[in-house]
C-alpha cells in the first residue's frame, strides 16, 4: 500500500495545563475522505489546527507523505499542499465570483507597474474551474455575497482544489446549511475525492458523515474512541457511539419520562375559557 | 436542423440597461450632477458661460484630487481625519524650505512629497500596528499637524503665514505643472482640473484593472479573509494612507504656487468634505465598496453648488445646508440601490 497523504500517530496538544487533545491517530489516503467526528469540546478544532498548520503538536508525530513534519504556519501547510476551507470560507462577500476565486493569486498580464489582472483569463478559468467540479454558477461576476451558503463553501472548495491542494480540510462544511444544500455539498466532497484528493470532513453529524466517509475517527474530551473503517461500522452504531452510547439511552429515558401527558379534552377548554375570562378582566 | 444556441445560462434573465445601471456605485452620484447641473443651467446665467464653467470646475478640482484618494482609503476601510490640513501642512513645508532655507522650488516640492508620504505611512502604520480605528489615529494627527503647522510657520516666519515663494529659482516650471492655465475654445481652464481628472482616470483603472485594486476591496470587505488567502494586509493599508498623503501633496503644491502664499490655519475642515464627496460618490462607510470616478463626481457636485450659489446671488450661508441634505440623500439613495444590486439569498 502506497504512503498515505497525512497521518498523525498519537498526537497530543496541551494549552497550559489543559489538555486539549492526547493519543489520536488516523491517515488520509488519497482518494478517501477521512471524517473527524465529535461533539462540542470534544478537540475537532484542535486536530484540524495541528494538520493546517495553524497550532503545532507537543507530542507524536504528523506525517505528511511519510515524511515528519512541524508546521509552523498555515502558509507552510498551503506549500505542502494541505488546504483548509474555514467555516468563515475567506471569501469578501462584496466581490465578485472571479475576483474572490483568485485574490491573492491573480493572474496578470503587462509588465512592471502597468501589468494588470488578466480579467479574461481569470472568468474563464473561474468558470471552468468551477464546471469541473459540477458547479454549475449563472454569472462568475455577481458578489460572493448573493450566492447560497452552499454555494458559497462550493466556491471555496473549488477554489482550494484549483490551486493545487492534495488535501482538503474542509471544517464543518454543512453546519449552517439546510438539507438539501448539504447533500450538495457533500456532492462537492466526493467530486474532489474522485479526483484523487484526501478529504479530511469535520462535522458532528454522522448523516452527512456516512455516506461520503470512507474512515470515521471519533474524539470525545479531546480523546480518540477509535478509527474505523467504513466497512467495520454501521451508521446506528456510529451514531450511538458518537452520542455516547449509554449515556443517550439514559437521556432518552430521561426525556420520555418528562413528556408532559395530554390533559383530558374538557381541561383543556376549561382553561381556555378561564384565561380568556381573566384576559377580558384585566381589559376592563 | 441543428441550430447553433447561444452559451447563455437560461437562468439569468436578461438585465435592462438601467438594472445594470444601478449596481454601479456612482449612479447616485451621476444624477445628483445631472439635478444640479440643469437647475443652476437654467436659472442663472453664467453657469454655463465658459468662464462660469471654467470657475466651478477649479472649484471642484482640488477637492476632486483629495476626494479620489479619501474614496481609495475608504474602500480599504479606513478614514484618514488629517487629509484636509495635510493640504496645508505640504504647501507650508514647500514654501519654508523655499523661502526661508532657499531651497530650488523643485527640491522643496521633494522634500514636502516625503513629508507627505512619510506622514500617511506612520497614520497607517500606527492604524495596523495598534489595531485602534483609523479615525482615533487620524484624528490624533489632525489635531498635531494643525498645531505644527501654526507652530513650525510662526517659529520661522513670525507670522501666521508664508509668502514670497514667486522670488525662488524654479518657481516658473514648477508653476507650469501645477498652477497653470490651459486654452481650450473660449474656456481658460485651470491646470488642477487635469491633475483632477488624471487622478480620477488612475485610481479607476488600479481599483477595477489591477492587482493592488483587487486587495483594496479585499481588505475593506473583509480582513480576515483577505489575511487568509495571502494578501499583504497591512502594506495594501499602508499604501492607502500613503496615496491619501500623496494627493494632499498635489493639492498643496497646486494651492502655493498659485496664491504664492500660504495661510497656517488653511485646511482645517476640508477633510470631512473629501469624506461627503466620497460617500455621495458611492463608497460605503464600513469599506468594500465605492468608486473613484463616483467620489470625483461627488466633489463635481460640490463645485458646481458652491458656485452655482454664488451665481445665483444667493447667500453663500445656504452651502452647508444644502451639504447636509445632500449628504443624507446620497447615503439614503445608495443603500436602497446597493440593497436591490446585492440582496442576500441565503
Amino acid at each position: 500500500m502506497s504512503t498515505p497523504l497525512l497521518e498523525v500517530r498519537n498526537v497530543g496538544k496541551r494549552f497550559g495545563g489543559v489538555i486539549a487533545l492526547r493519543e489520536v491517530s488516523t491517515v488520509v489516503n488519497a482518494g478517501e475522505v477521512t471524517c473527524v467526528l465529535g461533539d462540542n469540546g470534544a478537540g475537532k478544532s484542535t486536530l484540524i489546527k495541528i494538520l493546517a498548520g495553524a497550532h503545532c503538536h507537543d507530542e507524536g508525530e504528523y506525517l505528511v507523505e511519510g515524511e515528519p513534519v512541524r508546521l509552523s504556519s498555515p502558509r507552510e501547510a498551503l506549500d505542502r499542499g494541505i488546504a483548509t476551507v474555514f467555516q468563515d470560507l475567506a471569501v469578501v462577500p462584496l466581490m465578485s465570483v472571479w475576483r474572490n476565486f483568485f485574490l491573492g493569486s491573480e493572474p496578470r498580464v503587462g509588465w512592471g507597474p502597468f501589468s494588470m489582472i488578466d480579467r479574461k483569463k481569470a472568468c474563464e478559468t473561474t468558470r471552468s474551474a468551477l464546471a469541473d467540479m459540477g458547479i454549475d454558477l449563472r454569472d462568475v461576476e455577481q458578489p460572493v455575497g448573493t450566492l447560497s451558503g452552499g454555494e458559497r463553501q462550493c466556491v471555496a472548495i473549488a477554489r482550494a482544489v484549483h490551486f493545487g491542494a492534495k488535501v482538503l480540510i474542509l471544517d464543518e462544511p454543512t453546519a449552517a446549511l439546510g438539507v438539501k444544500q448539504a447533500g450538495v455539498v457533500l456532492k462537492y466532497v466526493a467530486q474532489a475525492r474522485d479526483r484523487g484528493l484526501g478529504v479530511v470532513l469535520i462535522t458532528h453529524n454522522p448523516h452527512h458523515a456516512y455516506p461520503v466517509g470512507d474512515r470515521f475517527l471519533l474524539l470525545k474530551r479531546g480523546r480518540s474512541l477509535g478509527c474505523q473503517e467504513k466497512a467495520d461500522i454501521t451508521l446506528a452504531e456510529l451514531t450511538r457511539q458518537m452520542a455516547g452510547g449509554a449515556e443517550l439511552e439514559a437521556l432518552e429515558h430521561e426525556l420520555r419520562q418528562e413528556r408532559v401527558v395530554p390533559e383530558p379534552a374538557g381541561a383543556l377548554e376549561k382553561k381556555v375559557n378561564n384565561s380568556r375570562l381573566s384576559k377580558e378582566r384585566a381589559i376592563s | 436542423m441543428a441550430v447553433a444556441t447561444p452559451t447563455v445560462d437560461e437562468r439569468l434573465a436578461r438585465v435592462g440597461v438601467l438594472d445594470r445601471l444601478l449596481v454601479r456605485p456612482e449612479l447616485g452620484a451621476v444624477l445628483g450632477a445631472l439635478v444640479v447641473f440643469t437647475f443652476f443651467s437654467v436659472f442663472t446665467d453664467q453657469f454655463l458661460s465658459p468662464a462660469g464653467a471654467a470657475t466651478w470646475l477649479d472649484d471642484a478640482s482640488t477637492l476632486g484630487i483629495m476626494a479620489v484618494g479619501v474614496a481609495m482609503l475608504m474602500i480599504g476601510g479606513e478614514f484618514d481625519l488629517s487629509a484636509g490640513v495635510m493640504t496645508a501642512s505640504t504647501a507650508l513645508v514647500t514654501a519654508i524650505l523655499a523661502t526661508q532655507l532657499g531651497l530650488n522650488v523643485w527640491l522643496a516640492l521633494g522634500g514636502s512629497l516625503l513629508f507627505a508620504l512619510a506622514v500617511g505611512a506612520f497614520n497607517g502604520f500606527v492604524v495596523m500596528r495598534t489595531g485602534l480605528p483609523s479615525f482615533i489615529v487620524t484624528l490624533g494627527m489632525f489635531l498635531a499637524l494643525q498645531g505644527l503647522n501654526l507652530g513650525v510657520t510662526r517659529l520661522f516666519t513670525g507670522s501666521v503665514q508664508v509668502s514670497g515663494i514667486s522670488s525662488v529659482d524654479g518657481y516658473e516650471s514648477a508653476g507650469f505643472l501645477f498652477a497653470s492655465t490651459v486654452q481650450i475654445g473660449s474656456m481658460t481652464l485651470q491646470v488642477s482640473v487635469l491633475w483632477w481628472l488624471l487622478v480620477a482616470g488612475v485610481a479607476t483603472w488600479v481599483l477595477l484593472r489591477t492587482r493592488f485594486g483587487n486587495w483594496i476591496f479585499a481588505v475593506g470587505g473583509s480582513v480576515t479573509s483577505a489575511r487568509q488567502v495571502g494578501v499583504p494586509v497591512m502594506r495594501t493599508k499602508i499604501l492607502l494612507f500613503m496615496t491619501t498623503a500623496f494627493a494632499a501633496w498635489v493639492v498643496g503644491s497646486i494651492n502655493i504656487l498659485r496664491f504664492t502664499t500660504v495661510q497656517a490655519n488653511q485646511g482645517i475642515g476640508l477633510e470631512l468634505q473629501f469624506i461627503v464627496a466620497a460617500v455621495v460618490g458611492g463608497c460605503l462607510l464600513t469599506g468594500g465598496f465605492g468608486s473613484a470616478i463616483g467620489a470625483a463626481i461627488g466633489a463635481l457636485i460640490f463645485g458646481m453648488t458652491r458656485q452655482g450659489i454664488v451665481f445665483a446671488r444667493w447667500d453663500t450661508d445656504w452651502f452647508m445646508l444644502f451639504l447636509g441634505v445632500m449628504l443624507l440623500a446620497a447615503v439614503l439613495v445608495n443603500n436602497a440601490f446597493r440593497r436591490k444590486a446585492e440582496r442576500v439569498r441565503r
